[in-house]
């Protein structure tokens, strides 16, 4: 088609659909709080259609707002079923449209000011924050940076290094299973009479592989019914008791 | 000191700043009443005017920088990277800067897009931070602009933007003539 390769030429970019909405109520030359939804409908698809035409990668907003078009369009279609109160006045469906483009054209306008403000701003030049020059060296010029002055940068910053090799550690591997931390946990809880905190059953420093295991095996404690759990606010502490009714006699531990 | 004297010594404050000096801080280093300072920043431009540089407000203070009619040619000297903000970053960062403190969510709203990437955008180029959380369900991070936002607009506080609804009636008319190119269909 002649035409379609004519229109990647043509074919404004918009930034979402309200920036395109907006730009159809300027083309037909209608107020934002009286859009013609059937035209605009039509003429929003087009623009849709014509974008997967051109391969253009079509944001779901864009559909979002296609279905919304529609759904507003069959509405106004359709004849209204009479209504027997009257306080409840007609409210018409593209009320809150108008309202978002309103919005939005505000600040869409605003762009157009700070592009301004932005080159006007790019027109001044101020001295660079370069760091004081220690020693009243001369300041390196742009773009003439000399291996010699990169050498001497190099024994500076050698020469405040500290030359002790890192203290060799030996990390015992934890045998961490389940089993064992319900077991654990059991136990803690049995001798905490009030109860305890989900973060007292573990010590410090502990990794994220205990804390996991922990919390699973509070999880499965309590799907046996062994535990008891409270939490009194959203993301606040967590506050554990060992369940009263199973008997001593059949511990975990 | 007098006036002609401390507009020297204001002169060499701010040759020697690499950021915009607070009125409060040359108050401090100068020793000076607010009023004699401002009678010496007057004097001072009023001395630039056969210079090359002038005093501008800026992000909250004063600052010595070269005069946009020489831009060019300072441009040729420095060489600065070419770095301009999209239209979709321009507009999510006015519309942080009249709804502060605003969240993502919100932001979307009124944008009818996903922001998150050019909020990112905006926050690693310090232009926005955030500001706190929204105490509704979920916590969502607050944002809002930041002193280097005045900085890169030029502005010296937040109270030089527009009055959204003035801009809002005068630009009905403004868009009339400067037509988008029309869509081909």
């Amino acid at each position: 088609m002649a035409s379609a390769s004519a229109m990647v030429l043509h074919l404004p970019v918009f930034e979402g659909p309200l920036d395109l909405l907006l730009h159809l109520v300027r083309e037909n030359k209608v107020p934002i709080t009286d859009i013609p939804i059937a035209t605009i409908t039509d003429q929003y698809l087009e623009y849709l259609r014509m974008m997967e035409e051109m391969d253009l990668e079509i944001a779901s907003e864009f559909l979002v707002m296609a279905a919304t078009l529609l759904e507003m369009k069959s509405r106004m279609l359709l004849p209204k079923p009479p209504r027997d109160t009257s306080d409840e006045a007609d409210e018409d469906p593209r009320a809150e449209l108008a309202a978002r483009l309103m919005e939005y054209q505000k600040y869409k306008a605003l762009v157009e000011t700070l592009q301004t403000w932005e080159a006007e701003r790019k027109q001044w030049f101020f001295r660079s924050p370069d760091a004081p020059m220690p020693d009243y060296e001369l300041p390196i010029p742009v773009g003439e940076l000399k291996p010699l002055l990169l050498l001497r940068a190099l024994e500076r910053l050698l020469a405040e290094a500290v030359d002790t090799p890192p203290p060799a550690v030996l990390i015992p591997r934890k045998r961490l299973t389940l089993r064992l931390r319900m077991v654990e946990v059991w136990r803690r809880l049995q001798w905490a009479q009030d109860g305890l905190r989900f973060e007292q059953l573990l010590d410090a420093p502990f990794t994220k592989w205990e804390v996991l295991l922990t919390f699973l095996a509070v999880l499965e404690l309590m799907r046996q019914g062994k535990v008891e759990a409270r939490q009194d606010e959203l993301f606040g502490a967590i506050t554990l008791w060992a369940h009263q009714e199973v008997g001593d006699g059949h511990t975990a531990a | 000191m007098d006036t002609q004297r401390l507009s020297r010594a204001l002169e060499c404050l701010l040759f020697v700043a690499t950021e915009p000096v607070s009125m409060k801080t040359l108050m401090e280093v100068l020793r000076e009443e607010e009023e004699c300072l401002r009678n010496a920043l007057r004097l001072l431009e009023e001395r630039l005017q056969d210079s090359g540089l002038q005093v501008v407000q800026v992000a909250g203070g004063y600052q010595l920088c070269t005069r946009p009619e020489f831009a060019e040619v300072v441009a040729r000297y420095l060489q600065p990277q070419p770095t301009k903000l999209s239209r979709a970053a321009l507009e999510t960062v006015a519309i942080i800067a009249y709804r502060q403190p605003i969240t993502l969510p919100e932001i979307e709203a009124i944008r009818g897009v996903q922001s998150e990437g050019v909020v990112r955008t905006l926050l690693q180029r310090g232009l926005i931070q955030e500001v706190g959380r929204k105490q509704t369900a979920g916590r969502p991070v607050l944002y809002g602009t930041t002193p280097q936002f005045l900085y890169y607009f030029g502005l010296n506080s937040l109270e030089e933007l527009p009055e959204l609804e003035e801009l809002n009636l005068s630009e009905g008319n403004q868009l009339e003539e400067k037509e988008q190119p029309a869509l081909q269909m």
